[in-house]
């Protein structure tokens, strides 16, 4: 329309090297250096704080973030596929009515809702209340990685079920017709037509659980305890109270690694099955 | 028979989701502290609420925070993505890959990359680093929400306007801006429960006292079970409820118009 | 001669390494109908698009009023475009459309309500000022997009082939209303449409364009009686286009036969196409016609019978008010004027 107006975006541009690369650029700068020993005012460039992540006490972590995370999103697929489907048959009427239940935890704030289950899966939270007045004893329901996985299907189901249910709610019922026309029943159409075609829904879904699940660290936090540190708890500890920087940073690399590899191979899928899909 | 079982499934499935919202809400009103006994119909709980001090003051800042950045926001992300949606393609995608990248790191790396920043260049973490904070992460979402609108714009349109006299700044304003205003208000609103909900990147780049709900909920949480938490909770339900049923009748009508 | 309003000198226009328009020149005179007419991709829209400032050039000059306009951009041209799919203003009725020019102009407010009213009233839409533009019909859109352009009184006003969208009936009393409406306000029209009959039925003149390519220049009778190639003649009504020979002046020869014809001027024996129009040749009896050939099909057409013979591997078109019987044998007859030679070069 205007050449002139492509310029609207510069100091925009700015903002985002400032505020967005720049910062990026700084955690990986640090991961890569630490300070001389010798003469703390300089700093050398080094890849040992990516070498110390090669302990076991710290690979650990990241094996149960990413089994944690995996987990959880395999469950919220389990569980929130059918949802997603249901959602879509359901009348036109209730629909909209349901949506809306569905999404008003979701404007819940995330940490009242964890907190939610704290008192639930308490010691003195509701579960073991009543066991004590059926003179049943405690069941430890808290601060173990059941509870962080519970929480985090809890959390991020909504996220699983609203990119299925676009895709589901968009598609061509006459594709269905079709293939019921064509001589197949319920479970073929839904293998062979609806689940391929709600894939790129399905795959928008497990990323947009996955990447919240691996990193957070208020759920582990608020119901893990301190002993179930994931890899969130790690870098949070090392820049809030040790103040190892360094390490931090270079933690904070590999969980950005981690992330865009995730992404890409999840995208890679997408794509495939975006433009190889056959009935 | 398969219906029952649907409506079965979806109903466990919303059970589960507002049974601890539910729990919350009725223990409230608990004149106990424990789980176990319910002690009784009591509002105290609220008393104590709108006594709290830091309560109030995170309320306070959490919607200034959230309101100014909201606007910022929108009127840079507005004016943005009409810039990149006039620039060459080359260029289009290098910028926007740029500008998701805080929708697509996790908060975490987010919050600490902004803390690190601020504390390379000696500023003291405050207000002013929080509300930047939520600029940069309220920005994307923004234009997330208006390019597409753009992009749907009917070319002939705008050549139309041209085509009577209007300058391009005129048709900015009359033609291009009312025609992607639902993506600009929807922008906004994003931007601002974003902002209001925001806990890991606030964690990271507020100091000096200033803090946001969701972290005094973290630290009450930390210190244990505290049915004034509860009553906070009831309150924000009632109040994301009315919002909620405000926007579910604007849609409505705006469909039936 | 009286200059002209609008004129285009060798312009040309790339777009993505294609050469869109080949110097391409032309003038438009005052109160001209003037149609740019050729097949999907010929460069008639972009040309059109070029006039109204849409789109740059390459090469060349737009001169309107004899003042060179290419460097103005179109809020500034004393232009008005109506476009194909209309680009009315979703956000405003129909009164704050039409009278959006006028507002710019900081034209009085009661002169702008005369003014509109006025326009709807031409187009045949009085006291639609309240209505809203998704409430309208295609036909009615139509109109509006064409009010709210003549609303300005511009001096040339530029038509994207406006009628595609509309059904045969409500197209063809648009385009009696069209140049009604161009009559009486005196405006020159710049058209562009790939319909044949619809730029025979309302232009003036005629430009016919192929590949970037003008093609021919002339009145609607002049472009159909005498066009200047093949493409013309195939692309303008029906045709029966042959190849032959031009043995001399006022003689040619073709399908191995010697006709008397009114073309001269060609080189001796030089290659030529012959076109005669299919109402131009009348079927009579066996022998007491020019070449016999056999009926191969007969339809019919309501307004005439189309019926096709055959001759020497030949198949004539031919309209006829009388039926032939198919499978007949019979003569074809038609005048020397009839015979309409081009020379054989293909313009690509």
């Amino acid at each position: 329309m205007n050449r002139k107006s492509k310029y609207l975006a510069f100091p925009y541009s700015i903002w985002m090297l400032i505020f967005i690369l720049f910062p990026l650029f700084l955690i990986f700068l640090y991961s890569i250096t630490m300070r001389n020993p010798n003469d703390i005012k300089t700093i050398t460039f080094t890849f040992e704080n990516f070498a110390k992540f090669f302990n076991p006490i710290y690979i650990n972590v990241l094996i149960r973030s990413i089994s944690i995370a995996g987990f959880s999103t395999l469950i919220c697929l389990i569980i929130g596929y059918p949802v997603a489907y249901l959602l879509t048959k359901t009348s036109d009427k209730n629909k909209g009515l349901l949506i809306l239940l569905f999404i008003l935890p979701m404007w819940m704030n995330m940490l009242l809702r964890t907190y939610a289950w704290m008192t639930i899966l308490g010691n003195t939270g509701l579960i073991n209340s009543l066991l004590n007045i059926l003179n049943l004893p405690n069941i430890n329901l808290l601060y173990n990685n059941s509870a962080v996985i519970l929480g985090m299907v809890y959390n991020f189901l909504p996220f699983m079920v609203f990119p299925i249910y676009t895709v589901l709610n968009k598609m061509d019922v006459s594709l269905i017709e079709a293939a019921d026309d064509l001589g197949a029943n319920g479970v073929t159409i839904f293998r062979k037509v609806i689940f391929p075609l709600s894939l790129p829904g399905v795959i928008s879904g497990i990323i947009m659980v996955f990447m919240p699940a691996v990193s957070t660290f208020v759920i582990p936090r608020l119901l893990g305890g301190g002993k179930n540190v994931l890899i969130g708890n790690l870098i949070e500890k090392l820049f809030l109270v040790t103040r190892d920087w360094n390490f931090g940073a270079a933690l904070s690399m590999i969980i950005l690694f981690i992330i865009f590899i995730s992404i890409k191979i999840l995208n890679m899928l997408k794509i495939d099955k975006e433009s190889g899909v056959s009935l | 028979m398969k219906k029952k079982i649907s409506k079965l499934y979806l109903t466990l499935v919303f059970l589960f989701l507002y049974a601890p919202i539910v729990v919350l809400v009725v223990y409230s009103f608990n004149d106990s502290k424990s789980r176990g006994t319910w002690g009784g119909f009591t509002f105290k709980w609220y008393l104590e609420l709108f006594k709290d001090r830091d309560i109030k003051t995170a309320l306070y800042y959490t919607v200034t925070i959230a309101v100014i950045a909201a606007v910022i926001s929108t009127i840079v992300g507005t004016i943005s993505a009409i810039g990149i949606y006039n620039m060459k393609t080359s260029r289009i995608n290098l910028f926007l890959n740029i500008n998701y990248l805080p929708i697509i790191n996790p908060d975490i790396v987010t919050g600490i990359a902004l803390m690190i920043l601020f504390l390379s260049i000696n500023i003291k973490l405050g207000f002013s680093t929080m509300l930047l904070a939520h600029i940069t992460f309220d920005i994307p979402y923004v234009i997330l929400s208006v390019l597409p609108k753009l992009k749907q714009l009917d070319k002939n349109i705008t050549e139309a306007a041209l085509d009577l006299g209007a300058t391009p700044l005129y048709t900015l304003r009359k033609i291009i801006i009312p025609q992607i205003k639902p993506g600009i208000i929807t922008g906004f609103l994003i931007a601002f429960t974003l902002s209001i909900d925001d806990f890991v990147i606030s964690f990271f780049t507020t100091g000096s006292g200033v803090t946001n709900l969701s972290i005094e909920i973290y630290s009450m949480a930390r210190r244990g079970i505290s049915p004034t938490i509860n009553a906070l909770s009831s309150l924000m339900l009632v109040v994301v409820l009315g919002l909620l049923l405000i926007i579910n009748k604007r849609t409505t009508l705006q469909v039936k118009e | 001669m009286k200059e002209p309003i609008i004129k285009l000198n060798k312009i040309i226009k790339n777009y993505n390494n294609i050469k869109v328009l080949n110097e391409v020149s032309f003038n438009v005179y005052q109160n001209e109908f003037v149609t740019l007419l050729g097949p999907s991709g010929c460069g008639k829209t972009t040309t059109l698009r070029i006039i109204g400032g849409f789109e740059n050039v390459y090469e060349g000059s737009v001169f309107f009023e004899s003042e060179n306009i290419n460097n103005i951009p179109p809020y500034k041209r004393q232009i008005n475009t109506v476009f194909q799919n209309y680009a009315l203003f979703p956000h405003m009725n129909v009164f704050e459309n039409i009278a959006f020019g006028l507002k710019i102009k900081k034209t009085n407010p009661n002169i702008i309500e005369k003014k509109v009213s006025k326009i709807l009233s031409l187009v045949g839409l009085g006291k639609f000022e309240k209505r809203e533009i998704d409430s309208l019909s295609g036909g009615q859109q139509q109109r509006i997009a064409i009010a709210r352009a003549l609303v300005n009184e511009p001096k040339v006003l530029l038509l994207d082939e406006p009628l595609g969208a509309l059904d045969l009936k409500l197209r063809k009393d648009m385009q009696v209303e069209l140049k009604n409406i161009q009559k009486t306000l005196g405006i020159t029209f710049i058209y562009v449409t790939h319909d044949q009959e619809e730029a025979l039925t309302m232009s003036d003149r005629i430009i016919v364009m192929k590949s970037g390519n003008i093609q021919q220049v002339g009145s609607p009778i002049n472009i159909y009686n005498e066009p200047v190639n093949s493409f013309v003649a195939d692309f303008i009504g029906e045709s029966n286009i042959i190849s032959g020979i031009m043995k001399d002046d006022y003689h040619v020869s073709f399908l191995g036969k010697d006709f008397k014809c009114v073309d001269y001027g060609f080189k001796k024996m030089e290659k030529v196409n012959i076109v005669i129009r299919p109402e131009d040749i009348e079927i009579v009896e066996k022998d007491s016609g020019l070449i016999n050939g056999k009926v191969k099909s007969l339809v019919f057409k309501g307004v005439h019978y189309e019926i096709i013979v055959v001759s020497k591997s030949f198949e004539f078109l031919i309209q006829s008010t009388k039926s032939s019987k198919v499978g007949s044998t019979v003569s074809l007859d038609f005048n020397p004027d009839d015979i309409h030679v081009m020379r054989e070069i293909s313009y690509e």
